[in-house]
């Protein structure tokens, strides 16, 4: 494994570049707050002919994505970005891209939702596309974003697969803040994601294929269930790849990250980059005596259903931290996946969940330390369990 | 786990707070340190207060929160003092960088610390008038920042200066930052 010069760069760059080395044929994007740097750069490269996509600009974040199926079903090799409310004015198209099987390839800053208008950092704008059948990767830092932008690929165009890809960084936290990176040869990136053969495309006239058809109850069952199982399976295709390119750049890759997971009596489950935060006051926690650690799905959709379980089990008490929330529901969107997955492996643990970090609210150490400190009344039944909203 | 350094910027907008703060990581960065840098986002409209952040460590760096205890302060405008609360959460023995004509006496008066806090006060807007022709004390204030808290080391500033500033700017421009960070280096008193 060759030795990089480290750089700083945010994770929007770092993304940007993952996507100049993939090199796509399309890219549809609307240029326009709440748009990030990684397509204000990526058409750097198309004008500076770095890359040889074709860059589409749109007039919105619906046909930017609406132009991303179109390229993608005619057999392009297409990669987008958004965030926020792009993401979610994209809402139609992603469940359109899913349906139709197409393997694109989309990165989002994870960002609130108005109103109040606020496009910071929380996790709001994609859970709101957690159902649609795109799989979701989540990074911590602005080099896992680059990692996981580059497997997406992969992932997506596997026959096992042929799923959209959302290739996730936390809004601001990740996206903007600069870190010290390392970027893989271009040409060792080309190499894994190797030449793009569309598995159906439109342009075929040797085998004529529809895209996007009409389907009564009987057969659009048949087609959802589908996309289920795609999505579901796709879990050891996630890891496959992940751990080839792991193995490729010397960085680690687990479907879920633990730390300390194994004699830990105390827990959280995150997403993104708040497991840092959660491993840093676990290390002063365990100085103490206290056995804490920390468990962070790297890939969301499809949830690694198993793998929390096995996780947690050990655990005395579990907090989950959600950046998003699922109003009207007991749980917010990961807390609902972790409890589910605890229940069905028969582990009865108390799991606490809070709601934290909306709208770039920022998220202290002394924050996280309460959770772990309050877990312990969680676990001997002294706390109820009912959600809340961390620090309000 | 070594040492994490975190360093919490005070400015208003326009000021070169945020250019600052990454060209300490940078510097850091090139000495072979973990880094971060970014600013507070809020309303962006010059002249607003803003905060930005760096941190350095020789591991890598776990945090991805604002800096609410840091161990250095720097303020780029001392107008900022009669309405934001610049120490606060500052660490015990730590290290106050200011961009003022007061003296350090005046400044620890002003902010109502101890001898515990270590002021140190350099005139980088105008040493930025003088050498670099406009107002902006980003750069001198990181020599400053260097001599008295060593976190980056001169040689290493000026070497990144270079680095950024030599695909960009005119050889006078270049020789002008360099001679900010110089001075600045020279001339910030501190207690």
């Amino acid at each position: 494994m060759a030795e990089h010069k480290a750089f700083s760069a945010t994770g929007n760059q770092m993304v940007a570049e993952a996507m100049r080395q993939v090199d796509p044929d399309v890219m549809a994007a609307y240029p326009i707050t709440p748009q990030t740097t990684i397509v204000e750069n990526y058409a750097k490269y198309v004008a500076n002919g770095l890359v040889h996509t074709e860059f589409v600009t749109v007039e919105s974040e619906h046909s930017a994505m609406s132009a991303c199926v179109g390229a993608s079903a005619a057999g392009a090799r297409v990669a987008t970005a958004t965030a926020s409310q792009g993401l979610a004015l994209m809402w139609e198209e992603l469940y359109i891209a899913a349906g139709m099987r197409t393997p694109i390839v989309m990165a989002n800053a994870n960002r609130a939702l108005s109103a109040p208008i606020n496009i910071h950092g929380d996790h709001s704008d994609v859970m709101g596309a957690r159902d649609s059948g795109w799989i979701m990767l989540f990074a911590e830092t602005a080099q896992e974003a680059y990692d996981n932008t580059v497997i997406s690929f992969r992932i997506a165009e596997d026959e096992r697969v042929l799923l959209p890809v959302m290739t996730t960084l936390d809004g601001f936290i990740t996206s903007h803040a600069m870190e010290r990176c390392v970027l893989e040869d271009d040409q060792v990136v080309k190499d894994f994601v190797g030449e793009y053969t569309p598995a159906h495309p439109l342009l075929n006239d040797e085998a004529p294929v529809g895209h996007g058809m009409f389907a009564f109850g009987d057969s659009y069952m048949k087609y959802r269930l589908a996309v289920r199982r795609a999505n579901m399976g796709a879990l050891p295709v996630v890891e496959e790849y992940g751990k080839a390119w792991a193995e490729i750049c010397g960085r680690p890759f687990d479907l879920v990250e633990t730390w300390g997971a194994e004699d830990a009596d105390y827990l959280v489950v995150c997403l993104g980059s708040a497991a840092g935060i959660a491993r840093h006051v676990c290390r002063a926690l365990r100085e103490e005596g206290v056995r804490a650690g920390v468990v962070r799905p790297r890939v969301y959709r499809p949830f690694p259903a198993e793998q929390v379980a096995a996780a947690c089990k050990n655990a005395k008490a579990i907090a989950v931290l959600d950046r998003a929330d699922a109003i009207g529901a007991s749980h917010a969107p990961l807390c609902a996946d972790v409890v589910g997955s605890l229940f069905d492996a028969g582990i009865t643990v108390p799991v606490k969940n809070y709601v934290f970090g909306l709208g770039g609210a920022d998220v202290p150490v002394s924050q996280v330390e309460t959770v772990y400190r309050d877990l312990a009344a969680v676990a001997d039944g002294t706390s109820d369990t009912t959600l809340g909203f961390l620090g309000m | 786990m070594s040492q994490l350094i975190e360093i919490r910027w005070h400015a208003r907008a326009g000021q070169g707070a945020v250019t600052a703060a990454k060209l300490v990581a940078d510097t850091a960065l090139l000495g072979g340190s973990y880094i971060q840098a970014m600013p507070e986002y809020g309303p962006e409209r010059t002249g607003a207060p803003l905060k930005a952040y760096t941190r350095i460590s020789e591991d890598p760096i776990e945090l991805h929160n604002n800096i609410t205890n840091p161990s250095i302060v720097v303020v780029l405008d001392d107008t900022l003092l009669d309405g934001v609360d610049v120490v606060e959460g500052l660490l015990e023995g730590g290290t106050v960088v200011l961009n003022t004509s007061l003296s350090v006496e005046e400044v620890r008066e002003k902010l109502g610390v101890g001898d515990d806090v270590k002021i140190a006060v350099v005139d980088a807007s105008g040493i930025a008038m003088d050498t670099i022709k406009r107002d902006i004390p980003n750069t001198p204030i990181v020599g400053a920042l260097s001599k008295v808290t060593g976190v980056v080391p001169l040689d290493l500033v000026k070497e990144r200066l270079l680095e950024t500033f030599g695909k960009k700017f005119a050889q006078e421009m270049i020789d002008a930052n360099l001679e900010s960070v110089d001075r600045a280096y020279e001339e910030v008193r501190f207690a």
